[in-house]
């Protein structure tokens, strides 16, 4: 696949129009969650309620094992994602905790003392990735 | 005629929203976030708009992943707030004017802005909080003070309109508006932003120095600002921060010189850059 511009950017993913297309399923499944009776009907039976959104078989386990990253990483958007999470009790800046792997009390003081700094949060090459 | 008289840029934040909502203001975390908007409060009571055009993005609550819309453009009567999962916020009703939406949707193809019409539409926190933060506290059963035409942008798939777009477009909506031959002042809202990452390993991203070169840039140089790229806004405001194309339409309904009557940003509101602008239109 060629390289996209943004591909450089380190700890993100962009959610263009292959993104969009690969995690459609998954999408429609999270945003589902927005409604109190969609929310419910997955809470008794998660895997019933999967049967439902025809995604792969790992878009369905990331679900199941809320993997918050992996849910990205095979299409998923954040916006739909944090319905998923909400269902859970998480809000956005929790949710932030995990995928940063800096837990919800480290990423909470970081942005009190004014978020993660640009510096050395450019390049994939400044994290050490190709 | 119908006249923009000025143009406002804010954060549009959904925690801010629920600061409001929950009656925590005045706690140590916000207060900072609501100082910043008192000298607001007052001056828009002062300019009393008739109507409010306010350009926002809509969060995969009126439109997933089914339907996306680069520009849509609300024209139905009034728009409910959206549950979008916690609840709808408890606000009123946005009422349109729904003539000079009409005229704006007929003006726009018509200078070859190919516009989605919406004549039903639930709104979510991108226009409600804007709303709450520039008129304070308005009760659910109370009426919010001006009439509002909702412009929603996509900025969640990739790409966004570009800024020179959204800069372009802002001049085809003041033609529009400035059409229309009620004798009406309108207010135009650029939302969004500022720098920030909801996503993935770098979220919590904030670019402090960035944003307020972005807000200078809005008063001094909005054709230099039009031509930020997309991949600067990814790279240094952080996924999210490709928001402030947005502000760029309201920025392009507005005369070349401005005066820049209130600036606030502050750091944090959740995982976001919260800033604020307010230019007036020179005589």
């Amino acid at each position: 696949m060629t390289e996209k511009e943004y591909d450089k950017i380190p700890g993100t993913i962009v959610f263009d129009a292959d993104k969009s297309r690969e995690g459609y399923h998954l999408n429609q499944f999270c945003i589902s969650l927005r409604l109190q009776e969609n929310r419910d009907a997955f809470n008794q039976n998660e895997e019933a309620y999967l049967d439902a959104y025809p995604m792969s078989k790992e878009q369905r386990e990331a679900v199941l094992t809320r993997e918050w990253n992996l849910l990205l990483e095979l299409g998923g958007n954040i916006y739909y994602t944090s319905k998923l999470a909400a269902n859970d009790g998480i809000n956005f800046q929790n949710l932030a905790g995990r995928m940063t792997g800096m837990g919800v009390d480290s990423y909470r003081e970081m942005m009190l003392k004014g978020g993660r700094s640009i510096e050395g949060n450019r390049d994939k090459s400044e994290w050490g990735e190709d | 005629m119908a006249k923009i008289i000025a143009g406002v840029g804010c954060s549009h934040v959904p925690a801010i929203g629920v600061a409001m909502d929950t009656g925590i203001t005045n706690e140590e975390y916000w207060k900072p976030v609501f100082e910043g908007f008192k000298k607001s409060r007052e001056w828009m009571k002062k300019q009393n708009p008739d109507v409010i055009f306010l350009v926002y993005n809509d969060h995969c609550t009126a439109f997933d992943a089914r339907c996306i819309p680069t520009f849509a453009l609300g024209c139905g009567a009034e728009f409910q707030p959206a549950d979008e999962g916690w609840g709808p916020r408890p606000v009123p009703a946005v009422k349109n004017h729904q003539k000079m939406a009409s005229h704006i949707a007929q003006s726009l193809v018509l200078n070859e802005f190919d516009i989605t019409i919406m004549n039903e539409m639930e709104v979510d926190h991108g226009l409600t909080v804007p709303l709450s933060v520039m008129f304070g506290d308005i009760k659910q059963n109370d009426e919010w003070p001006s009439l509002v035409i909702p412009l929603c942008v996509n900025v969640v798939q990739y790409p966004a309109p570009t800024g020179n777009r959204c800069y372009n477009l802002g001049k085809a909506i003041r033609r529009a508006i400035e059409s229309y031959e009620e004798d009406l002042n309108v207010i135009i809202f650029g939302t969004g932003g500022m720098s920030h990452q909801l996503q993935y390993k770098r979220a919590g991203l904030i670019n402090s120095d960035w944003d307020k070169r972005f807000l200078d840039l809005m008063t001094e140089d909005p054709v230099g600002a039009s031509q930020i790229t997309h991949l600067e806004y990814l790279r240094e405001t952080g996924s999210e921060g490709i928001e402030m194309v947005m502000w760029l339409i309201m920025r392009g309904a507005l005369n070349e010189n401005v005066t820049e009557v209130h600036r606030h940003y502050h750091v944090p509101a959740s995982n976001t850059a919260v800033g604020h602008i307010i230019l007036e239109n020179n005589a």
